[in-house]
Parts: structure tokens; sequence; C-alpha cells
């Protein structure tokens, strides 16, 4: 289970096993950056983009919830996402949260 | 002669497409928000009471891309100069917000959620063009929806329950 609260209402943490993250790097393709000049000029709503940055979420979340169940957590609490741009050219998608094993 | 007239055609068509496009959104905008107006995000660190039990959660999110125009930038950059309000990008960050709460919402609706809870934002430049004008933001929203358990058919049909008076 993953969530953004603190508490979960109706569950117990049983054990605290710390922070767990997951990151992943990403940059566009070549087509997308063209229709993103376009864009630039007529303004609008950059869907190769919001699809692009939804997948490389995912693919964080999905980092995390690996790592946490690999140190036997079955739950991450307090959930965050971070994002960043390293260059013009790539974003750095960060999930991070606390991984407890609850009842 | 010929940059200037390359210049002003941008200029013309960023100011004709970009407002089109934002009054168009806009107006999609206020009828989702009608729309989705009985789904409530509640923002507090305590959770009400009536989800303290019997409910599952499961994480939410929207997130959009959203570019300015030609001219809206050129305007944006006029008001470096003197500076104050940059009412262009205060649009532009402001659809983008309402945006992804909308984005959301509805996948929050999706799955039959009565509420969210714990929405947090964030924002983030992702293009940034020449002379490091910020080209495109992107907003993303999540919360924690919570969507009542299916264990209590009898209060959406007590037909079958009530007893038969003879």
């Amino acid at each position: 289970m993953i969530t953004n609260l603190e508490l979960v209402p109706g569950k117990r943490i049983s054990k605290h096993l710390g922070l767990v993250q997951g990151s992943t790097v990403r940059s566009k393709h070549v087509g997308r950056d063209i229709m993103a000049g376009l864009k630039n000029i007529f303004g609008g709503e950059l869907k190769g983009y919001t699809e692009l940055l939804q997948d490389a979420r995912e693919e964080a979340i999905a980092r995390m919830t690996e790592q946490a169940s690999s140190i036997g957590a079955n739950a991450v609490l307090n959930v965050r996402f971070s994002t960043s741009s390293i260059t013009s050219g790539a974003a750095e998608l960060f999930a991070y949260g606390s991984a407890v094993v609850m009842e | 002669m010929f940059d200037i007239i390359t210049f002003l055609t941008l200029l013309a068509l960023g100011y004709g497409f970009g407002q089109w496009f934002e009054r168009r959104h806009y107006r999609s905008i206020r009828k989702r928000e009608q729309a989705f107006k009985d789904l409530l995000i509640i923002q507090t660190r305590i959770i009400p009471s009536p989800f303290s039990s019997d409910h599952e959660t499961f994480l939410v999110n929207g997130n959009v891309v959203i570019s300015v125009d030609y001219f809206k930038r050129f305007v944006a950059g006029l008001r470096n100069l003197v500076g104050g309000r940059v009412t262009p990008y205060e649009t532009l960050i402001d659809r983008a917000r309402r945006e992804a709460i909308l984005r959301m919402k509805e996948e929050a609706k999706a799955s039959g959620a009565e509420v969210i809870l714990n929405v947090k934002y964030e924002m983030c430049s992702i293009y940034k063009g020449r002379r490091n004008n910020i080209g495109s933001v992107e907003a993303l929203a999540y919360g924690t929806a919570f969507l009542r358990k299916k264990t209590a058919p009898e209060e959406t049909d007590p037909g079958y329950l009530k007893p038969t008076a003879r």
C-alpha cells in the first residue's frame, strides 16, 4: 500500500524500516521536442510531455515499491514526489517515503 | 526587415492562438470544476472521523504540462524590465494547477472515491528555451483517496431486507 498520509486509519504500524526511494531520469525524443517548439509559439498543453512525465513517475513509484518490498515492508507512508530538470533535455523524477510493516 | 516580419507574425500567431486556447481551457476547467464539486478535498493532518475505519486508501495523482505562447513570453520579457505583476505567467500557472487537481479528481472519481485527503502540489519548469526563458511548466497534484469498502449493500438497496407484512 502506498499513501501520502502519515497514519492510516484502522491500521497499526508494527515496525518502521526507514526511508525508501525511487528515481528515474528521462529525456524526450526529437519528435516531441519539435512539437514542444511549436507549442511554445502557440501555447497550450504538451500532451507528449504530460504522458512522459506520468510514465516516469509511475516508474519511480515502482522502483520505490520494489525497494520497500525487498526490505520486507508492506506499506509506504507519507510519499512525496519531487521533480527537477537537470539539463534542458532531461528531467529527474523522484519519489520517496517511509517504509513500514503494517498489520 | 525579414526578421521583423517573422517576429511580428510569431507575435500575432502567439496572441491569437494563445488567447483562444486559454479561453477554451478556462471554459472547460470551470465546467469540470462544477461537475466534480461534490468530491471533497480535505487538507487536514488528522483524518476526519467518518473516514477512520472501513475504508480503503490509495494514491491518486494528476499532472499536466502547459506551454506559454510567444506573445505572453514577449510581454513577460518586457515586464522584466520594469518589474511588477507578471499576469501572463499567473494565468498559466493557475491553469496548470487547476487542471492537475481536476485530473486527480477524475482518477479518484473513476475508482469511486468519496474524499481526497492531504493533497500536495508540485511545480516544475521543464522546458527552458533560449536565454533561459521559461517555456512550459508542469503541475502535479497528488493525494490519498478514500474509498468505502464494499461490504454494506443494504444501504444502497434495502428493499429485500424489509420484512413483508402479512
